[in-house]
This record gives C-alpha cells, structure tokens and sequence, in this order.
C-alpha cells in the first residue's frame, strides 16, 4: 500500500481525495509505527527546508524512512520541499537533508549569471520536459503542472535528472535516483496531470 | 513556458459564499464547497478565498472550512482572512494551503511578514493591499478591515517594504473597481508592478475576457483575478459560475514568455 508521510507539512488529504477518486488504496502514516510496512511512500511538503527537516526529526519517523528507503530499497515520492529534503542540503536553511540523492537545493538566481533579476518565487503552471525513459509521467499528454518555489534541486549527476522546466534556464524539475523519485511541481494540485503522474507512481 | 494565473476569488461570510460590490452589499451566492467542486472540473490555474468576517470581527480563521477547502481543492489554494500571527500561518499551510494572505495585520506589523516567512517560506506568504483613492487630490491610499480604515501608507512604498522583508506575492485589490466589472485599475497595477520583483496578482473590475486579456497583453505574467465575473452572469448577475476553457486560456495568453525584471522594465520603458 502507498503510505503517505503526515509529517505536518503538506497536502495529505489532497493526496486522499485524489487516490480515492482513481480507486487506489493509500493510507496515512503519522507516527513510525504506521509508516512501517509502507510498499511505496509519498513524502509530501509545502514550506521552507529546515521548517520540514525539524517537523520530520520531531515527528519521529526519519529514521524509519531511512530505513525503509535505503535499506528496504521501497519507491518513494518527494514532492516540491519533500524532495528538495532528500538533497545533501540547501542554501534556504542551516540543517543537513535527508541526503538521499547527492544534490544541493540552491536559490534559482544563482543558476545562471543573467538570471539576478528572475522573478521569484517561480509561481504557476509551467511546461515540464520528460526524458524519454520514464514512466512516472507516461499518459500525460503536454505536461503542465504547477509550481511554487524558489530554489532548486541540483543533482551532481545529470543521469538524476528525470525532467526538465524552463524559467528563463532548465532546472531538473524531477529527478529520479534508482527507487528514489522527487518533483518540484505540486501534482496533488494539478488537475488531470498531476492525478496522472500520481496513478503513474503507483503503477510503478 | 510560465504562464499567466486566471485566479477566481470567493468571498465567504458565515461560511456561506458571498460576493460583494465595492466592498459592500454582500450576496449569498453558495456554498464554497460546492464552487471549489465546480472550478475543480474547470481546471482554474489558482483559487483564492477570503472570509471576509475574520479580519473585521478580530476573529480567528475557521480552520475546519479551510482545511475542508484545501482537501477538496485540486488547484492551488491561498487563504485570506483573519492571518495575524506566524503561529496562525504555519498551522494554514499545515493544511496543504500552498498560500496564506495577509492584510491588517501585516500594515499594522511588518515585521510579521518576515516572521511568517522564515517559518514556511517566501513562497507562502501573500500581502494584499486594499488600494482606494483618497482626498482632494485622489491619491492612492492602503485600507484596512474590509476597506473601513484608510492608513495613510502608500501602496507602492508598502509593497517594496513587503518584498524586503520576504513576501512571496503581492495581491492589488482595487476597492474603487470591486465588483464594477469595468476593466481593471490599470493606473494602480502600473506603479507597483514596476516597483517589485515578486509575482503580482491583481483583483478588482474585471467584467469580461477582454479585460483579462488585456492585462495579461499588458503584463505578460501576472495573476488576474475576478470574483464577480466568475461567479455572476449577465444583467440580472445570476448566479453562475463562468471560467475561460483551456483553449480560451491559451489564446489568452499566448503572446507571453518568460519574464525577467529587464522584460519588466522593456515593457514599461513601450509602455511609457
């Protein structure tokens, strides 16, 4: 069963409601205990980094997590602050992240010399690019999802990088290392695509 | 290619959905739920609610109802009403609302901006700014609690002030154009879009697609927000709930690119 991660951050019901309504089973975990025999995890967040790397240590489950991702190899979907926590660390907070996949979550502006005026947050619906292999976003015909954030997700290596988006310069909109999945995107707030990607992961 | 926001705004009162003309003259219009179900199957790029009750009661939001909204929600979801505390912002957000808007609370105390920030992002954090031209000389002045109080702050110094202590986004809301369904207050919207480098999204006065077209022909990104156009149709303003269909938002938008802040400034320097 898919499991979701109520850490306190994020839109676990949303997730709910969209689950229910493709008929898939999911369920809520809040503490270790629930989140134990998860097949595949949704590790969700809206916010600021450290605010979710605190409210995750508080919320007693990092060290199941660990388990069940790097020892137990289980699927797992980050999304926007919930991916960007797998990353070493970023320069939005002091706290080191999950490290899960090696990356750095850096401020947008600092991606390209010419992008010191970029309006930011980067904030809508923007075109995201799939590399061919995936099948986290196979079905969704132009992808379009939703974005609200202001750095990004930079993976050492661009074999990481599952998808890409332009805002005046790609950045790896989704990234996938082995089991390890994290979108930037919001697709529990974007209409059919995101319904899609969210069947697609658990499909996978 | 980052596009416009087409953002309809409800308005609730007593958990009931209202819809008001230059701030005034409530209507009952239906439940928010049931809307939310409805721009759901339209696809709305964004969906704002505001208790309009909150802020003027100095009554604390209604988490049941907002927690309730963001569930149902499968668009992006900011609150607006009654937000005067970091502590109230983070336990918004912790509801999967991606943004939390604030108003009163953030003219009185600034500083509450950047508080609210630290504790769940830049990205999360609206400032509205009820805009109402004032005086002999109808200069632009901030009000507060449902546009009853004028402030004396001038939108624009209050919106540079906004973005440096880490607002997210900046919402114009133009009291004189509330509800009139006459076009936007371009004037307004000119002077502090030229002033920030953060999202702005503007409300008040749009009637039509054309007015929505024209701003975004004006601005490129931007967010145009409407409640009385979404929710009423023709001249007995029957309650119906009316969105622009993918294709329309398209050809809406069609003109737009990505924008810097230079683009900004190419497009104030044509305008000018």
């Amino acid at each position: 069963m898919i499991v979701l991660v109520n850490y306190g951050l994020g839109n676990i019901r949303a997730f709910e409601n969209i689950y229910k309504r493709l008929n898939i089973p999911v369920c809520v975990a809040n503490n270790a205990a629930e989140l134990m025999g998860a097949e595949k995890i949704i590790l969700p967040g809206v916010g600021a980094f450290d605010g979710a790397m605190s409210m995750l240590q508080a919320s007693g489950m990092r060290e199941c997590l660990d388990d069940l991702v790097l020892n137990k190899m289980r699927p797992v979907l980050g999304i926007c602050v919930g991916m960007q926590i797998m990353a070493r660390r970023s320069d939005e907070g002091d706290m080191p992240g999950l490290g899960w996949i090696q990356a750095n979550v850096q401020r947008l502006t600092d991606k390209y010399a010419f992008n010191k005026n970029l309006i930011l947050p980067h904030m809508g619906w923007n075109d995201v690019y799939p590399a061919n292999k995936t099948n986290l976003f196979k079905n969704i015909e132009t992808p379009c999802f939703y974005f609200l954030h202001s750095y990004y997700f930079a993976p050492d290596d661009d074999e990481n990088v599952l998808a890409k988006t332009d805002y005046n310069g790609d950045f790896a909109s989704a990234v996938q290392a082995g089991h390890i999945f994290g979108v930037q995107f919001h697709p529990e707030k974007s209409h059919k695509w995101g319904m899609q990607l969210l069947k697609n992961f658990s499909e996978l | 290619m980052l596009r416009p926001r087409i953002i309809p705004c409800l308005l609730v009162k007593n958990g009931g959905l209202v819809k008001t003309v230059r701030f005034c003259q409530p209507k009952y219009v239906g439940d928010p739920i049931n809307a939310v179900r409805i721009f759901n199957e339209k696809g709305v790029d964004e969906l704002i609610v505001a208790d309009i009750d909150a802020t003027a009661h100095g009554i604390e939001p209604n988490y049941k109802v907002i927690a309730n909204l963001a569930a149902e929600c499968r668009m992006p979801l900011c609150y607006a009403g009654g937000v005067r505390s970091a502590e109230q912002v983070e336990r918004i957000v912790s509801f999967g609302v991606e943004k939390v808007a604030m108003s009163s609370a953030a003219i009185e105390r600034p500083e509450l901006i950047a508080e609210a920030a630290k504790r769940v992002g830049n990205q999360s954090i609206v400032v509205v700014m009820d805009v109402k031209k004032t005086g002999l000389l109808r200069r632009y002045d901030l009000f507060t609690h449902n546009g009853n109080r004028p402030t004396g702050c001038n939108p624009v110094e209050f919106a540079k002030k906004a973005e440096a202590l880490g607002a997210g986004e900046i919402l114009v809301n133009s009291i004189d154009h509330d509800g009139v369904m006459k076009g936007y207050d371009l004037d307004l919207i000119d002077q502090v879009y030229n002033s920030v480098s953060i999202p702005i999204s503007v409300v008040g006065g749009a009637g039509s697609l054309v007015d929505i077209e024209n701003l975004i022909k004006r601005y490129g990104i931007i967010g145009a927000v409407a409640g009385s156009f979404f929710v009423f149709k023709g001249k007995y303003r029957a309650v119906l709930i009316n969105y622009p269909d993918a294709e329309q938002k398209e050809r809406m938008s069609a003109e737009v690119r990505n924008q810097s802040t230079e683009d900004r400034d190419k497009r104030a320097g044509k305008r000018g």
